[in-house]
């Protein structure tokens, strides 16, 4: 599932659940339309509520990588738990990674 | 010296994405006999996760098959995977498990299956035949903190306070 809050240039997406091949499908569409809207340029992934992510995840992300790229903006990935970000890492896509919660979700 | 069978489970479902979820809880489920780590448990589901989704979109492809899932415990705390499919099959084995290399990249695939069950398993081991479908078996030995067949002490059995005893 996804939530989006969106801040100006900066949408923060709350992904939930397990992210792979089948749920994956989804939150694309969703990503995909939010980021053709808003044009941002920085996209917030926050994997908080993501209980589990297999490489399709890293489909996921480079795919918005490359939108977001397009129109000059960047993503960070935040909140990911160990075993999500060791996933991340085989991908070489650590250097998303931010550590923390870097208060960027609004609150409502 | 031959590892002894602990236990088996063998499942088989259609290739149906939805399906992906349902094997990855049944192999934590097994796994968890093994008292593993949060981390173990993590990685074989990863594990297993992309083995299943290679058999349903590439094995399977435009088709909704068969995928069998093998799990077995092993004495030492050793898991035992087997994902086969009767699909396609593989030609080329090699360039398959090459990180980064996929033939689906238009759904988003990114070649890193083979490498994130290599990262996560102590062996992956892969048969194909083209046409015939492919069998990828994976090993890995947990730290296994009170498994049996690991620990005897752990099937001793428990000696009651004499005055529970009527």
């Amino acid at each position: 599932m996804v939530k989006l809050y969106n801040d100006g240039g900066r949408i923060t997406a709350a992904l939930s659940g397990d992210i792979d091949h089948h749920t994956a499908r989804e939150m694309r569409q969703e990503l995909d339309e939010a980021i053709a809207h808003s044009q941002p340029e920085l996209l917030i992934i926050d994997m908080e509520k993501v209980g589990f992510m297999d490489s399709s995840g890293i489909g996921l992300i480079l795919g918005r990588l490359r939108a977001v790229h397009a129109n000059g903006g960047e993503i960070i990935i935040k909140n990911a738990r160990p075993e999500i970000a060791a996933v991340i890492r085989i991908s070489g896509l650590s250097g998303l990674l931010v550590e923390g919660n870097t208060n960027e979700k609004a609150t409502n | 010296m031959k590892k002894q069978l602990i236990n088996e489970c063998r499942l088989s479902f259609p290739s149906l994405s939805v399906n992906e979820s349902y094997a990855r809880a049944v192999t934590a489920a097994f796994a968890a006999q093994c008292d593993p780590t949060v981390k173990e448990i993590s990685e074989i589901k990863t594990a297993v996760s992309e083995a299943v989704t290679n058999a349903i979109v590439h094995g399977y492809r435009g088709c909704v098959g068969t995928v069998e899932l093998i799990l077995r415990q092993l004495s030492g705390g050793v898991i035992y995977i087997s994902v086969r499919d009767k699909g396609a099959g593989i030609a080329d084995i090699e360039q398959a498990m090459t990180p980064l290399f996929t033939t689906a990249p238009e759904e988003e695939r990114t070649g890193l299956g083979f490498s994130v069950m290599s990262s996560f398993m102590d062996s992956v081991n892969v048969k194909s035949t083209p046409g015939k479908g492919t069998t990828v078996t994976m090993e890995k030995r947990l730290s296994c903190r009170t498994a049996p067949g690991f620990r005897e002490s752990s099937v001793n059995p428990v000696e009651l306070p004499e005055k529970q005893v009527t």
